[in-house]
């Protein structure tokens, strides 16, 4: 596992973007301190953005909505929840450990 | 040529005497048809032809009149020469004296001409009122070529020596009557029409139509003025006319005056002459175009049938065709009438045809009618509703070319397929199943009812999924949305007026909720008024919105950051490559120099591509997101702040230059414009919201294409509400007049908030409006005379607005926490986003396309040909 960053240095519900390699991961904390890791790379636009749109819940699952074209995924599983009428793309997860105040990154899933 | 030898036996007519002379009076439209036609003739050549004709011109196209205005000379307008070949053509004369006995004419210029036969087609005069003051300087008729070159050059001497446009009036809102007001119109003059009756085009449509048709014209920003009987022409001190004054004692300003009261037959000659007139004017003639005298014929508009002349030229041209087949010793008859007829004021479609009022017995009428859209259509149909009788259109007449040969004739269809929209353009649940709704994705109306009856979708996002209506550049939502709702209305299902799955209020009713509750926190909000869950990307940014037209808070302010959109949230605008446009604000568009050399070096040192907007403003796009407070820092020192083109909020003011320097600006405009860019900045609302100020009537600044657009007048400003551009334009109607300064900016003042408090999300203002109750007089209402007793609400609302406005990129500047945010990496917080690929063109750089960089980037990104990956340098590759 790599460390990526602190976890303070996430804001709650909202995302950043971390340089892993030359891979980019988006980050996210929710507001009951879970983080969750998907790719940066926004699959409508190819812009790599995630990390900036907003986040949120459907039902149970917490999600991010593209800031290009606004679907939204399942951060947990990177499912895409709303395709806004394009075909559904599901986005690329990485494990996920805070250790200590750090955030560690894993496999890419 | 006193004398004629030859006795007229009234049983010649079946042939012309040899070398008869043939006279014809007025040189007009028929009268050229008639020589046109006798030409044709066999027979004809043993006529010897005298014309007279008191105008000073060869005949020619009074139809076409109107585009003399915009005609190069006259000529355009003459009709063809030939039928005057080889023919005595007294021009410029008037015949004044018609000797039965005789059988002479006389003119004006003493000539006196022998006639065998003679033709009247001295056509009509146009009527004016004998009220006081018909006779001033700068009052007109509209039938001559005269009258025309008159008019133009009052305009151009008027509108010169006042230093202003012109305010006109046409009396009498007939087919003439509008014409000329969109004549007048076209030539700068701020027209209104006065129409005695109850309507326009009163003998063309019935009232609901004149009501559509009323409506049409002013959207053309014409005013209109029915019940009005003008009693009187008030002159200025040197005897032109100022105004008029009508039977309520009310008066109207005006600097020219049209009278378009309807045409009298010209028929003075055959009075004196002792000719059978009709009671109501006109010569009498029998069906073969002969008047009470054997020798003496008239044909056109001057000629009365049955007690009645004709005001259009196709009955003329019938009879000028009979006439010439008598003389030529056939038996034409006249065939009798067909009044139809189609207004020709371009941007208003109007036709009238057959019985159009339903006179006929038993009649049925079918009726199209669309208020918003200001539309209105009448079939009327025979009693079994199948022969078509006669038919009014307004508002939409394409369909007049194919129905009017009908008349008379079995419809073979359904009527109302002839009636409903032939193009979509107002957005309605009526919209006819093959209307295309979504354009990007040509998605018709037909898909996105049977995506709510047949696939079982309930909102807009279900109906996105299912049809792709609207998951392009979504300007087709609210129109998807009216028909989702209108589907499930239909089948009885409730229709949510619910933001989303988390708050089951409306957007106006959630804004009540936390004005009145007080709260200040989406959580606290959330846990009040909503249903569970964290929000989403349609109720977060509703609640900030909403929070920020409450009280200024900053965008990044604690958990409302958690809110934003990315455009907020950063405050610049994301594109397509993930980079951002960084939009300073100009207020009114007025910049100084030195505020141009500064943009300009800071777009040259950031390397960024600069356009001028559609905004009156300067766009700097392709900073990335680390750069942001960097260019805004060097923007911030030399004084220019936020442009919030990112918010939904005030966008622009634009003006024109007004009267500091333009010579028909009758108020400062810009200075108007920046007051209130000033004013209203960075004040969120449900959407984006512009404004235009214009220092005339000319409306340089397009203010009416604006939320809220404001127009220069002598004594004020006139404030128009609810137009934009955009996917369904409209323009924006009048909300009061001449108002003052401080008026003026009051009654925006309430205007906006009561928007800003009511709105849906992302609902412009002129959706809005119409569905406000009472509409646009609702509205004025409200804010003009406080019945909904919220006015000084609004007001406290407004001062605390511009009391508590700062700047959202200075207060960044200030906050190391804020600054925070810009981080392009949260393990390398100023690593450009190494995807960042762009190509030089026409000078400046911009994103390269997925074949460019698949054709231009190697291994790990190293740029060769014509690319550049943003490094911390931004050198652009020249190729
Ligand atoms: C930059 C500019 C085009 C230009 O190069 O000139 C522009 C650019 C954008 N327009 Fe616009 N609009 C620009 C003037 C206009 C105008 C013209 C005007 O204001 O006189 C219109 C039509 C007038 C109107 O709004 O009534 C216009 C109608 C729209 C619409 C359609 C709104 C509607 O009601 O249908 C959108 C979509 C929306 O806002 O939902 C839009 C949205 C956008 C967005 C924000 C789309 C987006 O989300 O990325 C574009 C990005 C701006 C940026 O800076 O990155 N833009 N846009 C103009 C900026 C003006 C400014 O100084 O702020
Ligand atoms: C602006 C405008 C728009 C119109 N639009 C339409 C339309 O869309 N459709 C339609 O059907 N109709 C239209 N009309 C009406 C149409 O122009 C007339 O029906 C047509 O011109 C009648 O032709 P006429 O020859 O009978 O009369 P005119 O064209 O009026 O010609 C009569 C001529 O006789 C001359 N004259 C009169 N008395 C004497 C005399 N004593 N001695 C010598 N000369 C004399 C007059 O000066 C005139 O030149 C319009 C008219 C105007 C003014
Ligand atoms: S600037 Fe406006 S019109 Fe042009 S592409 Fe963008 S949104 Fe469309
Ligand atoms: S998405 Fe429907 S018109 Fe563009």
């Amino acid at each position: 596992m790599i460390a990526v960053c602190g976890l303070n240095d996430l804001l709650p519900e909202r995302g950043a973007a971390a340089l892993v390699g030359d891979e980019q991961v988006a980050l996210f904390r929710t507001l009951d301190g879970d983080v969750y890791a998907v790719q940066q790379q926004d699959p409508y636009s190819g812009a790599h953005v995630l990390s900036r749109g907003i986040v949120g819940s459907r039902g149970e699952a917490p999600t991010v909505a593209s800031p290009m074209y606004k679907q939204v995924f399942d951060l947990r599983t990177g499912e895409c929840l709303d395709p806004q009428g394009r075909i559904p793309r599901r986005l690329r997860t990485w494990q996920v450990e805070v250790r200590a105040g750090q955030v560690y990154l894993g496999e890419a899933r | 040529m006193t004398e004629t030898d030859a006795p007229y036996r009234s049983d010649m007519a079946s042939s012309v005497s040899t070398s008869s002379h043939l006279v014809v009076v007025g040189a007009g439209m028929v009268a050229h048809r008639f020589l046109e036609s006798l030409r044709a003739r066999e027979g004809a050549e043993r006529l010897t032809i005298t014309v007279i004709g008191e105008e000073d011109a060869a005949p020619y196209d009074r139809v076409g009149l109107t585009s003399f205005f915009s005609a190069a000379s006259a000529d355009e307008l003459s009709l063809s020469p030939e039928p005057l070949d080889g023919i005595r053509f007294l021009r410029g004369e008037r015949a004044v004296r018609i000797d039965r006995e005789a059988r002479t004419v006389t003119t004006d210029a003493g000539s006196t001409v022998r006639y065998d036969e003679l033709v009247l087609a001295t056509g009509s005069y146009a009527a004016e009122l004998a009220v006081e003051g018909y006779r001033l300087a700068g009052v007109f008729v509209y039938r001559t070529l005269d009258d025309v070159r008159g008019i133009r050059e009052w305009i151009a001497q008027r509108s010169q020596a006042l230093g202003r446009p012109l305010r006109g009036a046409v009396i009498g809102g007939g087919l003439l009557g509008l014409e000329a007001a969109g004549a007048l119109d076209g030539l700068g003059v701020g027209v209104t029409i006065v129409q005695s009756s109850n309507r326009l085009l009163s003998a063309q449509v019935d009232d609901a139509g004149g009501e559509a048709l009323r409506r049409l014209i002013e959207q053309r920003g014409l005013d209109v003025r029915t019940n009005s009987r003008t009693t009187e022409l008030a002159a200025d001190a040197a005897g032109r006319v100022a105004g008029l004054r009508f039977d309520d004692l009310s008066t109207l300003d005006a600097d020219i005056v049209i009278f378009s009261v309807g045409v009298r037959p010209r028929d003075e000659l055959a009075r004196a002459a002792g000719l059978e007139v009709a009671p109501r004017g006109g010569v009498v003639i029998d069906d073969g175009c002969r008047t009470s005298d054997p020798a003496i014929w008239a044909i056109g508009e001057v000629a009365a049938v049955d007690g009645q002349c004709f005001g259009l030229v196709a009955p003329g041209y019938s009879m000028a065709e009979v006439a010439a087949d008598r003389l030529a010793g056939g038996d034409a008859v006249f065939p009798g009438a067909d009044l139809s007829t189609k207004l020709k004021l371009s941007g208003v479609e109007v036709a009238s045809f057959g019985d159009a009022f339903g006179a006929t017995p038993g009649s049925l009428d079918v009726v199209y009618a669309d208020p918003i859209a200001g539309v209105y259509k009448k079939l009327v149909l025979s009693d079994d509703a199948k022969t078509l009788l006669g038919g009014i259109l307004v508002g939409d007449a394409s369909n007049y070319s194919s129905l009017r040969p009908l008349l008379g004739a079995e419809l073979g269809a359904d009527p109302s397929a002839y009636l409903l929209p032939s193009d979509v353009e107002a957005p309605t649940g009526e919209l006819p199943d093959a209307a295309v709704v979504c354009s990007c994705n040509n998605v018709a109306a037909h898909s996105i009812r049977s995506a709510v009856t047949e696939e079982g979708c309930t909102d807009v996002a279900g109906v996105k999924a299912c049809t792709r209506a609207g998951a392009a550049c979504g300007s087709c939502v609210p129109l998807v949305k009216k028909l989702v709702n209108a589907e499930l209305a239909k089948a009885g299902r409730t229709v949510s007026t619910a933001l989303c799955e988390h708050f089951p209020l409306s957007r106006a009713q959630l804004f009540d909720a936390v004005r009145i509750t007080g709260l200040r926190s989406f959580s606290e909000i959330l846990e009040r008024h909503g249903s569970g869950g964290r929000g989403c990307d349609l109720c977060k940014p509703a609640v900030a919105s909403i929070l920020a037209s409450l009280g200024n808070v900053h965008p990044l302010d604690g958990e409302n950051a958690t809110l934003q959109d990315t455009n907020d949230h950063v405050m610049a605008n994301l594109q397509r490559d993930g980079s951002y446009s960084v939009v300073p604000r100009i207020p009114g568009g007025e910049i100084t120099p030195e505020g141009l050399v500064v943009i300009g070096e800071v777009a040259r040192d950031f390397g960024l591509y600069t356009k001028i907007t559609g905004g009156q403003r300067i766009d700097l796009f392709g900073a990335r997101l680390e750069q942001l407070p960097d260019i805004w820092r060097r923007l911030v020192d030399a004084g220019f702040e936020s442009g919030h083109a990112y918010g939904k909020s005030l966008r622009t003011v634009k003006s024109c230059v007004g009267s500091t320097w333009c010579r028909y600006g009758v108020q400062d405009s810009v200075k108007l414009a920046i007051d209130l860019e000033l004013r209203y900045r960075g004040l969120r609302s449900p959407h984006k919201f512009k404004m235009g100020v214009s220092g005339c009537a000319r409306e340089c600044a397009e203010a009416r294409g604006k939320d809220v657009g404001v127009i220069a007048t002598e004594k004020g400003w006139n404030l128009y509400v609810g137009g934009n551009g955009g996917f369904t334009p409209r323009h924006a109607q009048l909300l009061a007049e001449d108002l003052d300064t401080e008026t003026l900016i009051r009654t925006i003042d309430r205007f906006v908030l009561y928007y800003v408090r009511t709105a849906d999300r992302l609902q412009r203002t002129a959706p809005w409006v119409e569905e406000l109750e009472g509409g646009i007089d609702g509205l004025r209402d409200v804010v003009l005379n406080d019945s909904l007793g919220i006015a000084e609400d609004l007001d406290e609302a407004m001062a605390r607005h511009v009391d508590t406005y700062r700047d959202e990129w200075k207060a960044t500047l200030e906050d190391p926490e804020k600054l925070a945010r810009f981080a392009s990496f949260v393990n390398a917080p100023r690593t450009p986003d190494p995807s960042l690929a762009y190509v030089e063109e026409r000078g400046q750089r911009r994103p390269a396309t997925d074949a460019e960089r698949s054709s231009g980037i190697s291994n790990g990104g190293v740029a060769s040909g014509a690319i550049t990956i943003a490094g911390p340098t931004l050198e652009v590759v020249r190729s």
